[in-house]
């Protein structure tokens, strides 16, 4: 089980949060001029990667807020969480 | 050799230390006619019927680990085609019309048992639910019986219909049931082999060799490959191997658990499956409990769950059933699931030539797998899908023709 550190209320047990899904997808700014593909790509296509996956999750069970977590699909582990808005970490090799 | 009782007893002579293995374990050829990469039950089954019905000869099945270790080993082993949509119903019917034969056909005994499914229904708006879907099954052809509080009193034994979460009535299917989840693969496998299928175990597809946007060959972790069409039916590894060949999934994998009971005698005779309160139970044949519920929301690739889903799970079973409260749990695991939007999955071609793709069962596609496996074997043999696969087209994510059994509430997800 996960302990998440939300930014807003410090470290909780993973039962207060919900995940949403990956974050940083932007709505595109020309919805009437893009092709049926392109709005297709957007609404369902995600990138659901084995390894460093950014998501959103919402403490449910706490501050009611959403921020972004930065977590490995593989072993689960947790890299980082940030708030809504702040750029999108850099993926290290190390 | 085929499974008979003449072979049986000619056996025991011998004290049964002479039986031929199911299947070899042959080393990969330079070259294919078809290659199957996915040796669960739904791509052994297209390598069998693909053999069988269309007669191509040269097929090898890659199997990353071993025949029966991923999800279709991993799975509550559930049969039911009682969904809401037409689309699916054709489908998840088909697959229950294959079942009825499947041991005979495969001479291996999947232990296919028709011993009902009830889907209870908790509130007013359930009811209206398995009504709705209960008539839409009719017009299908599925045989659905709606029945009432009394009447689920009566059949099931020891349920307790006056609990929280009051049980109201339940959507019955009689021709659903469960089947021996690896002997499908057991079985599978040996028949695809005795009609010249090469499966290779521990043989993990790396690289997908394109060119001018055809699929040419896989790099492997045991060598390279020529091939002349590939089937992709990978489950929660989809979006890995779509990667590999150069476009992405409606996909997100997530894990979903199961868990198992010590071994009691004979005390449920049916499948109780509840969306309402979220649970899946049925006894094997050993006496075991099979313990289901709901996946993670969350993408992993872990194979393993979170462990507040055991407690969601344990909840509403007792609440159900009172008398499963001082029975001890052996054993948890996990599987991998690829869930699409829609809760259906993605039958047919993809941007690449002669590579086809079978994903996205999320989590019911066992119940699936013999009519899984023949329709997608067409759909690579012809290099079209046929009527029944082609609602299950990638292009609906694009055409916004989903077959949205997510909303229907006839996959419990």
């Amino acid at each position: 089980m996960f302990i998440i550190n939300c930014p807003y209320c410090g470290e909780r047990d993973q039962t207060e949060f919900t995940c949403h899904g990956e974050a940083h997808i932007a709505r595109p700014d020309n919805p009437s001029e893009i092709s049926d593909e392109e709005w297709g790509k957007y609404l369902f296509f995600r990138e659901n990667p084995k390894g460093t996956h950014f998501e959103r999750w919402t403490h449910d069970h706490g501050c009611r807020r959403w921020f972004n977590v930065m977590r490995d699909t593989v072993t689960d582990q947790i890299i980082k969480t940030y708030k809504m808005g702040e750029a999108k970490p850099v993926i290290s090799n190390e | 050799m085929k499974y008979s009782l003449y072979n049986l007893v000619k056996n025991s002579f011998s004290y049964h230390e002479n039986w031929e293995k199911a299947w070899s374990s042959p080393d990969l050829k330079p070259e294919y006619d078809v290659v199957i990469v996915g040796g669960g039950g739904h791509g052994l089954g297209t390598a069998y019927y693909l053999a069988k019905e269309f007669g191509v000869k040269n097929i090898a099945v890659l199997e990353k680990g071993w025949i029966g270790g991923g999800n279709t080993g991993r799975n509550t082993t559930i049969i039911r085609s009682n969904y809401l949509w037409d689309e699916s119903a054709a489908l998840y019917n088909h697959a229950v019309n294959l079942w009825e034969g499947l041991s005979s056909e495969l001479n291996f005994n999947v232990m296919f048992s028709q011993r009902g499914l009830f889907h209870l229904a908790h509130s007013v708006h359930d009811m209206q639910e398995i009504t709705r879907r209960g008539y839409s099954n009719y017009l299908n052809g599925i045989d659905a019986e709606i029945l009432n509080q009394d009447q689920v009193a009566k059949k099931i034994p020891h349920i307790n219909v006056n609990g929280r979460y009051p049980v109201l009535g339940a959507l019955l299917q009689r021709r659903a049931g469960t089947a021996r989840h690896d002997a499908v693969a057991w079985g599978y496998a040996r028949a695809a082999e005795n009609l010249g299928v090469d499966i290779i175990q521990n043989c993990e597809v790396k690289g997908i060799d394109i060119s001018n946007g055809k699929v040419v060959g896989l790099q492997t972790t045991k060598g390279s490959v020529k091939v002349d069409k590939v089937g992709l039916v990978p489950a929660g590894h989809s979006s890995v191997l779509a990667n590999m060949a150069g476009f992405s999934l409606p996909i997100n994998s997530v894990p979903l658990q199961a868990l198992v009971s010590e071994p009691v005698k004979p005390i449920l005779d049916c499948v109780i499956m509840s969306n309402s309160v979220h649970v899946y139970v049925s006894q094997s044949d050993k006496g075991e409990l099979v313990v289901g519920a709901g996946s993670d929301a969350y993408n992993s690739y872990s194979q393993r769950g979170s462990f507040d889903m055991i407690e969601h799970m344990m909840a509403p079973l007792v609440e159900l059933f009172p008398i499963f409260s001082r029975l001890k749990m052996l054993r948890s695991w996990g599987g991998i699931v690829d869930v699409t939007p829609d809760r259906s999955p993605i039958i047919g071609k993809t941007p690449v030539k002669d590579l086809f793709i079978n994903c996205g069962w999320g989590t019911g596609g066992f119940k699936a797998t013999p009519g899984s496996a023949h329709v997608f074997a067409e759909t690579v043999f012809r290099g079209e899908p046929n009527d029944i696969a082609a609602p299950f087209s990638l292009e609906r994510h694009f055409s916004g023709a989903l077959v949205d059994e997510a909303a229907a509430a006839a996959v419990a997800h």
